[in-house]
């Protein structure tokens, strides 16, 4: 083993050491919480915490099959934030900036009552 | 030392620059107050983190298919970002999660007062308007 390619496993491993507290601490956001959209933020981030894993990865082991798979979790990343920020969220949260002239659709529902 | 173990040792210095920012935005993650913030954090591995980290890969792999690919994902990333950010933060205003005595300007709520709009009841406010009380009886 040349000195380079020990000095490239000792950067590559410090990285990798820094993605497992990364990770550990988007963890324990998403479990805290409070409120789903801090999930969502912090799903984020361990999807990017994941591709950066790979991509220390296929250095190591100076292999190209990984890169795919970091194709297509970039994509899914985006498409859970946006979906659940978009239906989710909304939907459990009630609204609170309202229209002064329009009716308010919980207490209109009421009133019919 | 040749050109190769030189780009091979700036790939791998790439990574570790993108590792550290995943960190940083893990930190900031658990440490800051409220969702707008805690989106501000997790923009930088998204962003810089993923086009440092595809930097590096190509420097230490080499190939053209690589190369596509690692373009691929930087610009897909710098694509859809904005547009997750935009959409979560949209959300948070819209539900009223935001620190209103952490923002030193708030625009968006100048411009909705002006459209008429007003803050509303609180989502656990169960107390009625005393006009509703009177309608009914």
């Amino acid at each position: 083993m040349s000195p380079v390619h020990i000095a490239v496993l000792v950067m590559v491993g410090l990285g990798a050491v820094l993605l497992v507290g990364a990770a550990t601490l988007t963890v324990a956001r998403m479990a805290r919480g409070p409120s789903s959209l801090d999930r969502v933020v912090a799903a984020d981030v361990l999807v990017a915490v994941v591709i950066a894993t790979l991509a220390a990865e296929a250095i190591i082991n100076d292999h190209s099959t990984t890169l795919p798979v970091m194709l297509v979790l970039s994509l899914l990343g985006f498409a859970g934030a946006v979906s659940i920020a978009r239906f989710v969220a909304e939907r459990d949260l009630a609204i609170r900036w309202r229209h002064a002239d329009r009716p308010d659709p919980d207490s209109s529902g009421r009133r019919q009552q | 030392m040749s050109a190769g173990d030189v780009l091979d040792l700036v790939g791998a210095f790439l990574v570790l620059l993108g590792c550290f920012l995943c960190f940083a935005a893990a930190l900031g993650l658990l440490r800051f107050p409220d969702v707008i913030s805690r989106m501000h954090a997790a923009t930088k591995p998204q962003t810089l983190g993923l086009i440092l980290l595809a930097a590096g890969v190509e420097l230490s792999l080499r190939t053209w298919s690589s190369f596509g690919t690692l373009v691929l994902i930087a610009a897909l990333q710098l694509a859809t970002a904005p547009v997750s950010a935009h959409l979560v933060g949209r959300t948070v205003y819209r539900t009223d999660q935001v620190r209103h005595d952490l923002l030193a300007r708030d625009d968006l709520a100048v411009d909705l007062e002006a459209a008429g709009f007003h803050l509303g009841p609180a989502p656990d406010d169960e107390t009625e308007p005393p006009e509703d009380d009177a309608r009914l009886s």
